[in-house]
């Protein structure tokens, strides 16, 4: 299934400035998985060793907030990779 | 030739190089700017090749890589991680890597990375692929060892020493843990901070639970280490296992606590530390707002103060314990960077200091290209 990936600017250093890309898979696990194939690295700078999301990092389905990875993705639907980003 | 000096900072790389006569320094950078970076490490086996530890606020753990002396840099394709935990078991991530050390001559390639939490990691292709050194991660005593005290930067591995004459012995610091060694490659290790003060465990006499804030190893003699450590200066030449507290021998209005120890590359019995203010809450700032480096040419017996050039008064420096670094020349240069963007170097092995950059982001560390 082809989804639309939004992505923030501190990750487009692995998408070469690119700031929306397609994506597959039928949860957040296999989009990050595809992701990651074909930008090198940027899953682990969103995702730790144990699966987790790391602490400033939000992942959304359209406007639902992916608790976990293995939330579920539909062919058109829109996943934002969101930073956390406050203070100084 | 004059070294490259490595500046890591909250927010960015940047580096200081120096003319062939040491007068002027030019700054260049920053790389990765935004990036919080806690080490620059430059290969003392092969200078082309430096490794940057680096995060962002948001983004998780990495390390970069250069192969032509910070031109140009890769991410690692495996950056230091610990393994999938079991189920039930204690589920650790790296929250950043904190310090790196280039491995034995013997063994080019070969890089050690310690994290936070206390976590050992080891690469044998300069730094593009990491694995857990198990011997300690997967200790039956790590939790014990370093049990995450909490601490407001994290528990943190540093201060990975590698024996000139045996690529298996080893020794590293973690801050809050303690010191410990292996003469196996990282296959077992033991504490060793006999003697060592640790005036805020319940257990004064405790076999672990200290915090050594930096270890250093003399490069001639590898049977010296100092360390500077939360409570005070220590010596230990081995093979003995108890370390004196040499600091005892500081000024009493100054004492010994502090962050970096630099050793002289040609002289074990020359160390300089830079006393801080470990009083009440713990300002970390030079004591009395008037920086001072200290000296010892005699082992400890007896220090010096040094503070031609350095401010006189209202200067509330704090200097980190990557902050501080010698450059091998002659004579000897020293170089220290500040928590408020300054990096100050003495190039009369800190008979006299000048500012030699300023306005730059939090400095995490100074080290020096070989």
């Amino acid at each position: 299934m082809a989804c639309t990936v939004r992505i923030p600017s501190p990750l487009r250093s692995y998408t070469n400035g690119t700031a929306t890309t397609q994506a597959n898979g039928s949860t957040v696990a296999e989009v990050l998985a595809d992701l990651d194939r074909r930008f090198p690295g940027m899953r682990f700078r969103m995702i730790d060793e144990q699966d987790r999301i790391r602490q400033h990092i939000r992942l959304y389905v359209n406007t639902r907030a992916a608790t976990h990875l293995g939330e579920r993705v539909q062919t058109g639907d829109e996943v934002h990779l969101i930073c956390a980003l406050t203070g100084g | 030739m004059a070294s490259t000096l490595w500046i890591g900072t909250r927010k960015g790389a940047f580096a200081l190089r120096p003319d062939s006569r040491r007068r002027t320094f030019r700054l260049a950078g920053p790389q990765f700017l935004g990036h919080v970076i806690h080490h620059i490490v430059a290969d003392s086996r092969d200078p082309k090749i430096v490794l940057i530890a680096a995060k962002t606020g948001h983004l998780g753990p990495t390390v970069f890589r250069s192969t032509d002396r910070g031109r140009t840099w890769k991410e690692a394709a495996r950056p230091p991680a610990f393994r999938k935990a079991a189920e039930g078991e204690e589920a650790r991530a790296v929250q950043a890597v904190f310090w790196l050390t280039p491995g034995h001559a013997s063994e080019g390639g070969t890089w050690y990375a310690g994290t936070s939490p206390a976590g050992l990691f080891r690469s044998e292709d300069s730094g593009e692929t990491w694995d857990p050194v198990a011997g300690f991660n997967d200790n039956p005593m790590r939790p014990q060892w370093a049990p995450g005290f909490g601490t407001p930067g994290g528990e943190l591995l540093h201060s990975v020493l590698i024996d000139p004459r045996d690529k298996r012995h080893l020794y590293f610091g973690i801050s809050v843990g303690g010191i410990f060694e292996s003469t196996d490659a990282g296959k077992s290790w033991a504490p060793l901070n006999q003697g060592v003060e640790a005036n805020f465990l319940p257990t004064p006499d405790a076999e672990f639970g200290h915090d050594p804030h930096c270890v250093a190893m003399h490069p001639l003699t590898p049977d010296r280490l100092y360390h500077q450590n939360h409570c005070g200066i220590y010596r230990l030449d081995r093979p003995a296992r108890r370390w004196e507290r040499i600091g005892k021998a500081m000024p009493k209005k100054v004492g010994d606590i502090g962050f970096p120890i630099v050793l002289d590359p040609r002289d074990p019995d020359t160390a300089w530390v830079l006393p801080m203010d470990g009083s009440t809450v713990w300002p970390r700032t030079s004591i009395g707002g008037k920086p001072a480096v200290y000296v010892t040419r005699n082992a400890g017996k007896s220090w010096q103060r040094l503070d031609k050039g350095l401010p006189r008064s209202q200067a509330w420096l704090t200097v980190l314990r990557q902050a501080m670094c010698s450059d091998g020349a002659r004579p000897l240069g020293l170089y220290f960077g500040t928590t408020n963007g300054e990096v100050w170097a003495s190039t009369s092995a800190g008979e006299s200091w000048r500012c030699i950059a300023r306005h730059l982001p939090q400095i995490f560390s100074v080290t020096c290209a070989a």
